[in-house]
Parts: structure tokens; C-alpha cells; sequence
């Protein structure tokens, strides 16, 4: 029997949930239950932390492919232009350098993806369309050989005017339009009526090892392309149309992944297009490892976002009205940003029922690099939005943070703007209580605020706002609560129709295939524990087939936060079967004594489970009204900081985090996604922020682009509270991206608390919040008045410019390789 | 390009090569000694992906360069197992979740390693310190800083363990 460890908030006892029934419990909760901090049962260590900790581990750039070429992208400066072509340095002697333009491209020129707008390598008369846009690719033998090229390519432009402002660009990528109830009675009735215009910038996913890719040609004239990456069937889609490939001669190996957080999610796919370029063009395997710089410079990253909410409200806190607009920043290519943009327009109240709401949602394009998936996926912006106007409405009614969400939280029975009748699986009131209890909300509040009151007045050194001594510096708390639809929006799975396969070997052994790839979150430890389980064997009976397009089914890409919930839920599925067959061959007999006899009778069998919808789950994508997501996730975050009132600098002291992500399988590793997600929010709420000049980054490497140190990560406390989901046969519903939703606003309240002033606008950096405190002047590039942008969303979308909903092109993310409609 | 015939020690086995005088030592250890477990994540010595021990020291291998590594002894993640045995920091990250992707694992555990050489028994505060030269996106350092406290433990009861046994023979005696 393993150790049983009852988890437990500080200072609170729980009732724990009843032992498992068996060894073999195959993790099912009653639907509607909720099971706080339960048992840990034995929670495997990593599968694949030997090779991790030993070294022996390979990441793409650890590959030895013998005689492979280095390979380099020349991009472009302009942010847009045209391009009349290039020349190379007549000095060089260019026999022994790989030269590959457009002109090169067998098939299409588009790195597939949601719309075809993207090229590989902008061809010569094209438009470029941000500073960092690939325009021809290099090889050579050895890398100083490829440096000396790099400098021998001159490009030839004709600059045209760029777009820089999101609310200023004519092209729109997606827009979407959210309405429920009567906005106009909603605020007839409200008693107080509360503006706010909230800015979030960019964000770098920063995974700390660069992406990567190895392109190594095939005798039968295709590319096996082995590297960095989170969704090997997205890259084998790009690799068949530009290169005019079968799936056979398109083959994708995940090497060992050092994080992702969506960063590998789309970008990974032009890297294997040039570097399977280059490798059809010499011959030869071709190594595209990008460095620090040239990831930051022109990899994807979080979408800024402006959002203004003018919310009505009655005097007791009860909302009664909310209209939202949302302008995202798409860069220059469309990328995934309709999907993001979606996912931010359903998400954009909050985790809050109010009957009239009017939501507002468009996404345009910029001259600016291609902003794209990050861990949150366009929730992160507007629940900071949310949350921080949720706050200054409680401010103005003289309400308590926790008073104001606890009127007007969702719970079961509620209906959300999209008409969504949340019928299960609902725990905001949960994580409020819980996380509010065990950070000692309202007392440390009650301490916070009377320190405030003895600060108020002028500053402690004479005739400056400037303080001395202990006044300096000043402490808050601040909460925040958010939700997170939980898999794909929409219809998206449906339409995904994800493949997973259990496999009972010759050998006797149990073989997961899964396309769901290991960059850190624990793929190969859960899937092992959930198929064991099913199968009443021991974890280490259950192996991983390697992800490799050869090999494993397309069960979707790695994101959404959907690998524990819907592949995990396949996985259960399939196992599920493949017991009952041979329990059938078998005399009844259980699988775990038999299936070592079975399998040397019968030879392997293999299950593959294919996706089957969620019973009662259904929503429209042409008028955006139903089952936005199967079930959400809840969070909610306590944090204290202390800030210095002469320097601006914030100090994130504690977190409290209480996370629903429905049945937990791995404590451990659960615990860790809220940890790192935790960290990454408060890096985005304090000190992460890119500079931009004609659209260039400008602080582009890791030592201007600062992420959190471990010392300026806090005490993070994680309360795992389960509400399970009926519809996943193990009752989980993700936890990658939660986190990342709910920090950043619950720091800005805490930075309210401390001071008294409310950031609009992330990062809240010392600038910000000094002048917010009236010690300085705003600082530059602040926010124009939120008219601006309501002019902006009014102004009428031209036709043609919005893929959804009558082009050719799907707001959803790329279908497998089995998609009916895709070239072959 | 002229080269420089350098000799050194890493991981306790003699090594020679030919290098440029430009050659970074992480390069060196890399590409042509084939040790892969030291990783590189960024160009300007700010991620500690790359932290080995150079006579003791920990260094950042991507900002020596191969010569200066001459006559030196150098230890790289892969010089940590004894055998098939994981050293304590390594069994001390893998029991406590101390990693996720792992990237930034080899450097974090040469670091916590001079750091635990330095300081047998540092505060969470002197660990935080003392990895703050390294970075982390997956962990939020929480398990990482744990694992590190585990391995401070075990590798100060392993060596007090020998005096035990020696004052018990006193004692006996």
C-alpha cells in the first residue's frame, strides 16, 4: 500500500476523500463532487528524469546527424517593403554555400495553419511584412563558412508605410461579436456605471531552451525533420504542402523539449521548412538551431491587448450590465489569432454572471513579427482587465475584493454570455474560499489598509512626495479570481477528431501512442499512470512510443491544456478495451494475470480510441452561442507584495493559489504547472515587457529581456481543489494554463492595496507606478482615451478581410492529416 | 586560423585538442568531446544552462573560452553519477520534481553543487541567492529549492556518518 499524505490548507482540516476502492481504481469520482485536498496516491517520479538529470537526455542540438550543414535565416529590416531581390557578394566563392529563396519552394509558399497567409520565404516582388520576416535561407559545411555568407547577402527594398497601432490597421484578422440579454435596460437599471481602459503588451515565452530543428533527407526524396517542438502532425501538415510531400515522406521526431508554453505550438513549422528546405537543396542533413537572440527577435509571443469595460452595476455589487471591447495586436500574420482572439472574447467577463452584457472582440493586423499560442492563449489579457475593473467597482461601492466576486460569481445554473448553462463542475466559490482563507484575506486586508491610512499625506521628506525610514515601504494584499475553458473552443475537438492507441505488445508490455508530447508538464509520467491503472499493472508495465509521425497516431496538437484531459480520457478509453478483449479471451480472468500468456498466444493487440464528442456539449461557430468549452477550470490567487514608495520597485512576497482543475492524477506534478504558471504571471504583471521601435524589439536578448529569478519568486502555497468533469471518463479538465490567468491581476491588487492607485497597464513597472503615485510624469507610450477605441470597433469590417465566417479558412487550429478537405 | 593545443581533465579523464583561441569551452565540451548535457540557452551568460566546475569552481562555460581551460580540471553534469548511482542532488531533483523540461536542470544542479561545497547547510534564503544566476520557466523554483534542501541533508548525514562510527568505536573503547 503507498504512503497516503492528506493535503491540507494552513490552518484548516478537511475531510478527506474515501480510499480507492482498489488497487486498480480506474480514477473515477462521482460526478459533482468535490473533493478538496485529497489522498496522494502514489504519484510516480518523472519517467524520463534519469536522462534529464544525467545528461543523457537529447534536446535537437544534442543530435549528431554525421555530416550535417549549418544552416541560417536572412530576415528582413524593414518592417515593410518590398523586396526587389538580393545579391551576393561577388568576393565569396558561393560553390560551397546552400543559397534557397522562394523560387526554391516545390509546393505552396504558406506555412499551413489556420489561414494561408504566411509565406515560407517572401519571394522576390513580394511584400515583407515585419522586421524579422525570412526572405532567404543559407547552408554551409561549417559555421564559419556560414558566417561569412551571412555577411555576403545584401537585400534589396523598397520600404513602404508601415501600420504599427492595432486600433489604426484596415486589416482584420478575426472579430467576433458576443451579445446576451439587453445592454440598454442593463444599465437603465444600474445605480453606478464604471469605465476602465486596460493595455497589456507583449510577452516572450522565454522556455529556456531555444527552438530548434534537424532536417535529414530520405532516400524516397522526402525529409524526416527531428527538433524542438509541441505538435508533430501541425509540422508534417506544413512539411506536405510546401514541399509537396506524401505522409510517408514527411516524417516528425520530437527530440527531448526543454519547455514550450506555446512558443512551439505553430512557430516550429517554418524552422522545419527551411531547414527541410536546405536539406533538399544540398543533399544533406541541415542544422537550424536558433540562438537567444535570433528566438527573441523573431519568434511568436503573447498578443498585446487593449480592453475597455463599461460595467453598471446595483448598489449592493449585483452586476446588471458590461459591454467589453477587445483589440488585439496580431502582428503581421494571422498565425493562431483568431483562435486566441475567441478564446480571450469568451472569456472577457470574468468569472461572473451578469445578464446583459455585450462583448466586442477584433484582432488586426501590425508590421510587427507574428504574435501567436502562449499559456493562456488570449485569457491571460482580458481576465487582467476583468479582474482589475471587478476591483475598482468594489472600490467605489466601498465593498470588500471578496464581497464583490462572492455576489457575483458563476455557480452551477448560471449561464455565461455565449448561453452556456454551466451545469457542472463549477468552483469559483471554492477557490475564492479556500485561497482567500489560507492567505488570511480580510485580516491581513484590515492591517494593510489602516497603514495605508497612516501614510496618507505628504511624503516624509519635506517638501517632496519622497519618504524615509519605515514608510518607505508599503504592503498590500490583493485576490483574484478567474476561469479557463478547458480544451479546444467550440467545436474544436469535434472537428480535431483525436486518435489515441494502447498497444498489449508480443513481448507482454503495454505501449502508450499518443502524439502528445513531454516538454516539462508530464505527458510520460500521467499517460503510464492512467493506462495502468485502467489495467490494474504496475506504471513501469507501460511504456511511451517515441512522438514521432511514423510511428504515432495524430491525437492533436499539445495545447489547450488538453493532454490530461481529452488524450488522457482516450488513453482511459482505450485501455478500457483492450482489457475487455483479452479479459474476454481469457476466461474473464484479470487482465494483470493474464496478459503476458495472452499476448505470446495472440500476438499484440491494439486499441485506437478516436475522439467521440462530450454528451450534451454543443455549440455553433457561425452565431457563437452554446457550450463555449465542455467545462472550465477555476482559480484564484492571493498575493502580497511590498512596494517601495521612492523607487516604484515591487516586491512579490507570498502567494496563495487555489486551482480547480477537476480530478488531479499526479499531485506533484499538478502543483508544479501552478508553481511555474504562478511565477510566469507575476513576471508578466512586474517586470516582463518588450520595447518596440518601427517594429523592432529592441530588448532582444536574455539581458535586457528580464524573466523572474529565484529571488524574485515568492513563497507559492498551491491548493488543489477537484471538481470533477463528467464528460472525461477521470473526471480532469487541465491545469497548464489556469495559473497564468489569474496572477498578474491579483498582483495589481496587492499593488492597490500597497499604495492606493490602481496600474492600468502591464507590466507594472516602477515607471508606471510612480507616476500613477503623481512622484513623476506618465511614462511614455500611455494610453489614449478609450474612445479611440470604441471608434475603432464601430468603424464596419470590409468583407474579405476576416477569415471567419464565410472564408475558406477555420478559426479552429489545424484538423490531422486524415482532414478530407486538405491537398495531397 | 592558427590553433592551440590544449590539455585538461574533465570529469577525471585526461583530454587534448587542437582548438582556436576563439573556441568557447561550452563548444569545446560540446562539439568535440561530445558532452551534451551541458546546454546553452542564451548568448550572453545570463540563463546558467551551461554552469560546470572548472578546479572547483562553478563557471559559465559559454563565457570562458577553450583555452582557458588549459591544464584545468573541469566537471560537467555527466561527471556527477558515480557509476549508476545518481548523486544526491540528482536523486534529490528527481524525488522532489526539482525539473520539468530539464533544460536548465544540468546547470542548476552544478550550481547547487558549489553551492552545497561552499555552504554545507545554507538557509532557503543562501540557496536562493545562490541559484539566482540560473534560471528556471517550468518550476517557480518551489521544488527546485526543496531538492536542494534534501541533498544539503543527505549529503551532510553521509558525511558526519564516518565520525559517528569513529566516536562510537571511542566510545566503545
Amino acid at each position: 500500500m503507498p504512503r497516503m499524505t492528506i493535503r491540507t490548507p494552513p490552518g484548516r482540516t478537511l475531510t478527506p476523500v474515501a480510499p480507492r476502492r482498489t488497487e486498480t481504481d480506474p480514477l473515477v469520482l462521482q460526478p459533482g463532487t468535490i473533493a478538496p485536498g485529497r489522498a496522494r496516491p502514489a504519484a510516480p517520479l518523472r519517467r524520463e528524469g534519469p536522462a534529464k538529470l544525467t545528461g543523457e537526455a537529447k534536446y535537437a542540438d544534442d543530435l549528431v546527424f554525421p555530416g550535417a550543414w549549418y544552416g541560417a535565416t536572412i530576415r528582413s529590416t524593414d518592417a515593410h517593403a518590398r523586396f526587389d531581390g538580393i545579391d551576393l557578394d561577388p568576393a565569396l566563392d558561393w560553390s560551397a554555400i546552400a543559397v534557397v529563396t522562394a523560387a526554391d519552394i516545390p509546393g505552396e509558399n504558406i506555412v499551413s495553419l489556420v489561414s494561408d497567409d504566411q509565406p515560407v520565404l517572401v519571394p522576390v516582388g513580394g511584400e515583407i511584412q515585419h522586421q524579422a520576416e525570412p526572405l532567404v535561407l543559407l547552408a554551409a559545411a561549417d559555421r564559419e563558412t556560414l558566417r561569412h555568407a551571412r555577411r555576403g547577402v545584401t537585400i534589396r527594398s523598397t520600404p513602404l508605410s508601415p501600420v504599427f497601432d492595432p486600433r489604426l490597421s484596415d486589416h482584420v484578422f478575426a472579430h467576433f461579436d458576443i451579445a446576451s440579454g439587453d445592454l440598454e435596460r442593463g444599465f437603465a437599471e444600474a445605480d453606478l456605471v464604471i469605465e476602465g481602459e486596460y493595455r497589456v503588451g507583449h510577452q516572450e515565452q522565454l522556455y529556456i531552451e531555444n527552438n530548434a530543428m534537424i532536417a535529414v533527407p530520405r532516400e524516397d526524396g522526402g525529409v524526416a525533420v527531428h527538433g524542438s517542438l509541441q505538435c508533430p502532425y501541425y509540422i508534417h501538415k506544413a512539411l506536405k504542402r510546401a514541399l509537396r510531400l506524401t505522409d510517408e515522406q514527411a516524417r516528425v521526431v520530437q527530440a527531448e523539449t526543454g519547455g514550450g508554453f506555446g512558443g512551439k505550438e505553430e512557430y516550429p513549422s517554418i524552422i522545419a521548412l527551411h531547414a527541410a528546405l536546405l536539406a533538399r537543396k544540398t543533399g544533406k542533413p541541415v542544422r537550424m538551431i536558433y540562438d537567444r537572440h535570433e528566438d527573441l527577435s523573431a519568434t511568436t509571443k503573447r498578443h498585446p491587448a487593449i480592453v475597455s469595460h463599461r460595467t453598471g452595476v446595483k448598489a449592493d455589487g449585483t452586476l446588471v450590465a458590461q459591454e467589453i471591447d477587445v483589440v488585439m495586436d496580431g502582428g503581421a500574420y494571422c498565425t493562431l489569432t483568431p483562435v486566441v482572439l475567441s478564446r480571450g472574447a469568451i472569456h472577457a467577463g470574468g468569472p461572473y454572471r451578469c445578464p446583459n452584457v455585450r462583448i466586442r472582440a477584433r484582432a488586426t493586423r501590425t508590421n510587427t513579427p507574428p504574435n501567436g499560442a502562449f499559456r493562456g492563449f488570449g485569457a491571460p489579457q482580458v481576465e487582467f482587465a476583468a479582474e482589475v475593473q471587478i476591483g475598482r467597482i468594489a472600490d467605489a461601492l466601498g465593498m470588500s475584493p471578496l464581497d464583490i466576486r462572492r455576489r457575483n460569481l458563476y455557480r452551477v445554473g448560471d449561464e455565461t454570455p455565449t448561453g452556456q448553462v454551466l451545469r457542472e463542475s463549477v468552483a469559483a466559490e471554492e477557490v475564492l474560499e479556500r485561497a482567500a482563507e489560507a492567505a488570511e484575506f480580510e485580516g491581513v486586508r484590515t492591517r494593510t489598509e489602516r497603514a495605508r491610512a497612516r501614510r496618507a499625506g505628504s511624503g516624509s521628506v519635506p517638501g517632496s512626495p519622497l519618504r524615509t525610514g519605515a514608510d518607505r515601504t508599503a504592503s498590500g494584499i490583493g485576490l483574484a479570481l478567474a476561469w479557463h475553458g478547458a480544451g479546444f473552443t467550440g467545436s474544436g475537438e469535434v472537428k480535431l477528431a483525436s486518435v489515441a492507441s494502447v498497444e498489449l505488445g508480443a513481448d507482454g508490455r503495454i505501449r502508450v501512442l499518443t502524439a502528445s508530447t513531454e516538454m516539462g508538464q508530464g505527458t510520460k509520467t500521467i499517460f503510464p499512470q492512467l493506462v495502468a491503472a485502467e489495467l490494474g499493472v504496475a506504471v513501469d508495465d507501460v511504456d511511451i512510443a517515441p512522438q514521432d509521425t511514423a510511428l504515432v497516431p495524430d491525437s492533436g496538437p499539445t495545447v489547450a491544456s488538453r493532454t490530461a484531459m481529452v488524450v488522457g480520457g482516450l488513453l482511459i478509453k482505450a485501455a478500457r478495451r483492450l482489457r475487455e478483449v483479452v479479459e474476454e479471451r481469457n476466461g474473464g480472468r484479470p487482465f494483470a494475470d493474464v496478459h503476458r500468456a495472452d499476448a505470446a498466444a495472440h500476438g499484440p493487440t491494439r486499441i485506437d480510441q478516436q475522439f467521440e464528442p462530450y454528451p450534451h456539449v454543443h455549440f455553433d461557430d457561425e452565431t457563437y452561442r452554446g457550450d463555449a468549452y465542455p467545462a472550465f477550470g477555476w482559480a484564484a490567487c492571493v498575493v502580497s507584495v511590498s512596494v517601495d514608495l521612492d523607487s516604484g520597485e515591487v516586491t512579490v512576497r507570498d502567494v496563495v493559489a487555489a486551482d480547480d482543475v477537476g480530478r488531479v492524477i499526479h499531485p506533484v506534478l499538478a502543483e508544479g504547472q501552478v508553481e511555474g504558471g504562478t511565477l510566469q504571471a507575476i513576471g508578466y504583471a512586474t517586470i516582463e515587457e518588450i520595447k518596440l521601435r518601427d517594429g523592432r524589439y529592441l530588448n532582444d536578448r536574455l539581458a535586457t529581456y528580464i524573466i523572474p529569478t529565484s529571488l524574485d519568486a515568492p513563497r507559492i502555497t498551491t491548493l488543489l481543489v477537484e471538481a470533477p468533469f463528467s464528460g472525461a471518463p477521470h473526471g480532469a479538465k487541465g491545469v497548464g494554463e489556469l495559473p497564468m490567468d489569474v496572477g498578474a491581476p491579483a498582483v495589481v491588487a496587492a499593488i492597490r492595496d500597497a499604495t492606493g492607485v490602481w496600474i492600468h497597464e502591464l507590466p507594472a513597472s516602477p515607471e508606471r507606478i510612480l507616476a500613477a503615485l503623481g512622484v513623476t510624469a506618465e511614462p511614455p507610450g500611455q494610453a489614449p482615451a478609450a474612445d479611440t477605441v470604441r471608434a475603432a470597433l464601430d468603424e464596419p469590417i470590409e468583407a474579405g478581410t476576416d477569415p471567419r465566417p464565410d472564408a475558406p479558412t477555420d478559426p479552429q487550429p489545424m484538423r490531422g492529416p486524415r482532414d478530407p478537405g486538405e491537398p495531397s | 586560423m592558427t590553433t592551440q593545443h590544449i590539455t585538461l581533465t574533465v570529469n577525471g579523464e585526461a583530454r587534448d585538442a587542437d582548438v582556436e583561441p576563439r573556441l568557447l569551452l561550452v563548444h569545446l565540451l560540446r562539439d568535440v568531446f561530445g558532452l551534451t548535457g551541458t546546454h546553452i540557452g542564451c548568448d550572453t551568460s545570463n540563463c546558467g544552462a551551461c554552469t560546470i566546475h572548472v578546479n572547483g569552481q562553478s563557471a559559465k562555460s559559454c563565457t570562458m573560452l577553450a583555452v582557458q581551460a588549459d591544464g584545468a580540471e573541469v566537471r560537467t553534469i555527466e561527471g556527477m553519477v558515480a557509476g549508476t548511482e545518481l548523486h544526491p542532488l540528482q536523486q534529490a531533483f528527481w524525488d522532489q520534481h526539482g525539473l520539468q523540461c530539464g533544460f536548465c536542470t544540468p546547470g542548476m544542479i552544478m550550481q547547487a553543487a558549489w553551492l552545497l561545497d561552499q555552504n554545507p547547510q545554507p538557509s532557503e534564503a543562501e540557496i536562493r541567492a545562490g541559484i539566482s544566476g540560473n534560471l528556471c520557466r517550468c518550476t517557480g523554483y518551489v521544488n527546485i529549492v526543496k531538492a536542494i534542501q534534501q541533498a544539503a541533508g543527505e549529503l551532510q548525514a553521509s558525511a558526519s556518518a564516518p565520525a559517528a562510527a569513529g566516536e562510537a568505536v571511542a566510545a566503545e573503547a
